[in-house]
């Protein structure tokens, strides 16, 4: 007998749905807008400028002591976090104008050997200067746009305009709430996070596609079928292979954050939450959102004259 | 679709096995794959910063202080042009100008001419025979004339001065022995210099902040001691500060010496440690021919006077000269260690940089960090390959275990492509083989769903495997390329360890779709032409 985590036929009328779907949506865009303007996002030094240093220390970290030292060097205060296990500590400093990263580093050191007892490993010691960190920003945001952008034009290419837009809200939405997510966690944004957006997006694309590839499919074969009913039976057609793919991925990244390590464990948080949000924009907020170009745009179409415009199947 | 010609049979399937081959040298140890016999591929992945520990330097060549070197060259031209021409004036270098006074400003028209004629040096003339004035005149009131170096002169100085920055960088990480490091130059005026696996980050960054300009110049004796503390020195003599470790051992802490250099750390040969007549650690070097005549024909007038040895506007030592110095060699001594000696050594043999080079982004990793993310990222692998394997083993039975097969095959191919391109694995490099793992079996599981509803539509099996993998197909090419959009705008914006997942990613992405659609097709045609099944456990 085999797995099956949803039926083998569906009949759930997700464009029902779409209302409540829609608000929701909006909801969780007001929410992320107002964390991104009050709490603003915490930035890593990618983003920030500074000065990071990760140590091991052989016995329980004492945060308060690294605090108090490492903020008595008249380098500003100190952010200091466990990483993982307790003997692991993040120290975070501002970034120090005319002072090198050894000489911090060295500051760090003498002073940290005199108030924390035992060896102490000095794993990873990185600085950006605010020359750099604007630029990341710049690239950041510009390669995120850039793929919404080409995705735009090639799903355009493929389908038609309708889809391309409704993908690109889709994708909007998943990395506005995304962001949110980080306003609200207050996790660390850094460079790894804009990477993992970008997978969010390819793979919210991914499943976007699969479901506009049948109902493109479906405008052909029912010609009679109103849109609604259509959309519904897309999103049901390819509701198992959906969640499939979400699971497995989704386990391959939970291994990932509980097994990964520290260093990766925002990356994969961010990937994580955008499989889910993905997964939800792709059935709720995508292909719906068709309903409004069909309607608006040509609100007497009838179906058939709706499949004339796609371009012929290829292969 | 379930039949194969036979060429494609054979493509398929050395494709597959060339990717097990080739990813197979990254299971041994360095040693082993090292002793493959050479038919075999020996190549491993390259591991990133992250996972094996060492440096990444993003430095800015200061370009402006070149420029600025520049201008006082061309005010020292000018000079010579106008006093030569009897032509009277002031000068002074300020904002990237040389701003001219003249003494008569009837003067004005004469001036500028000469200075057009004589101190005027052209640009690119070495490609197109013609080449465009490096410098431009401006004319002011009251006989001032402003010259600024021209647009074309200050960006062929910046070009010039970014390439050999870059090869004095190379020259110097590769004298300090150093394996396998990337220079490379990164925007108009930026390296990138990453060193794997490097013990002690602090060394390189010592040895490429230094510019090592090395100078020897006379000391000026007409200067009392009261004047060099006041600042007060003739035209072409100026005070520098003796060098740190000099100070504490009770010499003067600034000298008052000779603008114009007898010679440079460009006419040297070679420099080595050696030791002093009290074994005290000094810097060996020689001249090049011509410098060995000139410090000797410098020394042979000045026996008795001392010289500054000069590096980056500092004097390391000031000793007297005691006879003349004929054999084109000699020795610095100073206050050196062995290893401050060392250093200078090697920062002479490589030469000095043009401009001074500014850390913009610095990024160590210690070597024990990156095997714990190692270790760290491929435990997480195993278990997300496990769980993926068991829940679509769970999910599709026999046809699970295909997907299943073809995925180890999948996972193969990514590090048999990674290994042939000599791409580097980074932290997040391994989270994109995790996620093609659970991203992997999309293709599968896409065409198997497509079956299971044309056998539910009726179809006899055979049928329902041909319809599945072909209405699959546009699907997965669309799902792909789009992800495939992606990855390739992160490679392009990505730095470091994001290129790294980029890269991986793109791989994943080619690789899945080929042992999907065409291996798995391959396996469970053969299969379904031999047994003729006549139902589906799907």
């Amino acid at each position: 007998m085999l797995l099956k985590l949803v039926p083998e036929t569906t009949k759930i009328s997700f464009i029902k749905f779409r209302k409540i779907a829609f608000v929701f949506s909006l909801a969780l865009l007001v929410a992320s807008f107002a964390m991104f303007f009050t709490k603003n996002l915490n930035y890593g030094i990618d983003f920030e400028g500074g000065i990071l240093i990760e140590i091991q220390t052989e016995q329980d970290a004492d945060l308060s002591v690294i605090r108090r030292t490492v903020s008595g060097l008249g380098m500003g205060d100190a952010a200091v976090q466990t990483f993982g296990a307790p003997t692991e500590v993040l120290i975070r400093l501002e970034y120090q104008e005319g002072k090198s990263l050894e000489e911090v580093v060295a500051m760090v050191k003498s002073a940290l050997a005199q108030t924390v007892p035992g060896e102490i490993s000095y794993r990873r010691t990185e600085t950006v200067g605010p020359k750099v960190s604007g630029e990341l920003i710049m690239d950041g945001i510009l390669s995120v746009t850039l793929a919404m952008v080409a995705v735009l034009i090639y799903i355009w290419f493929r389908f038609e305009w309708q889809f391309g837009l409704g993908a690109v809200i889709a994708l909007f939405h998943d990395v506005l709430i995304t962001i949110g997510m980080f306003s609200f966690t207050q996790l660390e944004f850094n460079l790894s996070v804009i990477a993992a957006i970008l997978t969010i997006v390819g793979y919210s694309l991914n499943d976007t596609v699969v479901v506009y590839d049948r109902i493109r499919e479906n405008l052909r074969k029912f010609r009679k079928m109103d849109i609604p009913a259509l959309l519904d039976l897309s999103i049901n057609d390819t509701l198992s292979r959906t969640i499939m793919t979400s699971l497995t991925t989704l386990l391959a990244l939970f291994a990932l954050f509980f097994f990964g390590g520290e260093n990766i464990k925002t990356f994969t948080a961010a990937m994580i939450w955008g499989i889910f949000i993905g997964t939800y924009s792709s059935i709720f907020i995508a292909s719906p959102v068709l309903l409004w170009f069909e309607l608006r745009r040509e609100p007497d179409t009838s179906p058939q004259e709706g499949v004339e415009v796609l371009p012929p199947e290829k292969g | 679709m379930l039949n194969f010609p036979r060429w494609k049979v054979i493509l398929i399937t050395l494709v597959s096995l060339l990717g097990i081959l080739t990813a197979f040298p990254n299971f041994l140890t360095e040693e082993q794959a090292r002793s493959l016999p050479s038919f075999l591929p020996s190549k491993q992945i390259t591991l990133g910063l992250d996972l094996q520990g060492g440096a990444h330097l993003l430095m800015e060549v200061e370009v402006d202080s070149v420029i600025q070197d520049r201008l006082e060259d061309k005010s020292e031209e000018i000079r010579e042009a106008l006093r030569d021409a009897k032509i009277r004036h002031r000068r002074r270098v300020s904002e990237g100008k040389v701003i001219v006074t003249l003494t008569h400003p009837e003067d004005l028209d004469r001036a500028v001419s000469v200075i057009r004629k004589e101190a005027s040096g052209s640009v690119g003339a070495s490609l197109t025979g013609l080449g465009v004035s490096d410098i431009e005149l401006a004319q002011r009131p009251n006989g001032i004339i402003e010259v600024s170096l021209s647009e074309a002169a200050i960006r062929e100085r910046a070009q010039l001065a970014v390439s050999q920055s870059i090869e004095i960088v190379r020259r110097r990480i590769d004298e300090m022995g150093t394996k396998e490091p990337t220079i490379q130059q990164n925007g108009d005026d930026r390296i990138l210099i990453q060193v794997p696996g490097i013990d002690n980050p602090d060394e390189l960054k010592q040895i490429l902040g230094k510019t090592a300009k090395l100078e020897f110049r006379l000391v000026d004796l007409s200067v009392s001691p009261e004047d060099i503390e006041r600042g007060r020195v003739p035209p072409g003599t100026e005070i520098l500060e003796a060098a740190e470790s000099e100070r504490a051992q009770g010499f003067p802490a600034k000298y008052a010496v000779r603008k114009r250099a007898i010679l440079t750390g460009e006419n040297l040969v070679d420099a080595s440690l050696g030791y002093d007549e009290n074994q005290q650690p000094a810097v060996n070097f020689r001249f090049d021919n011509s410098g060995g005549k000139k410090f000797a024909d410098v020394t042979r007038k000045n026996v008795g006077k001392p010289f500054a040895i000069v590096l980056d506007n500092k004097v390391i030592s000031a000793p007297r000269i005691n006879s003349p110095i004929l054999g084109g060699s000699g020795i610095i001594t100073g206050n050196f260690t062995i290893d401050s000696a060392s250093e200078l050594a090697l920062l002479l043999r490589a030469g000095a940089l043009p401009a001074p080079l500014k850390v913009l982004e610095e990024r160590t990793v210690g070597p024990d960090l990156g095997a714990d993310s190692v270790a760290a990222g491929e435990i997480a692998a195993m278990i997300g390959l496990a769980a993926v394997m068991i829940y679509i083993l769970l999910s599709y039975g026999f046809f699970g275990l295909i997907t299943n097969l073809v995925l180890i095959v999948n996972i193969f191919l990514i590090f048999g492509i990674l290994s042939t391109l000599g791409a580097t694995l980074t932290l997040p490099g391994i989270a994109g083989i995790v996620l093609t793992i659970g991203m992997a079996v999309d293709a599968n599981v896409l065409i198997y769903e497509r079956i299971r509803e044309e056998l539910k539509n009726g179809r006899n099996p055979l049928t329902a495997l041909d319809q599945g993998y072909q209405k699959a197909m546009s699907t997965i090419v669309d799902a792909n390329i789009t992800t495939l959009i992606a990855a390739l705008i992160l490679f392009q914006f990505g730095s470091g360890p994001v290129r790294g997942f980029a890269v991986t990613l793109a791989v994943g992405i080619f690789t899945s779709v080929f042992t999907a659609v065409m291996l798995s097709r391959l396996i469970i045609a053969t299969w379904a032409r031999k047994k003729r099944p006549q139902t589906l456990k799907l």
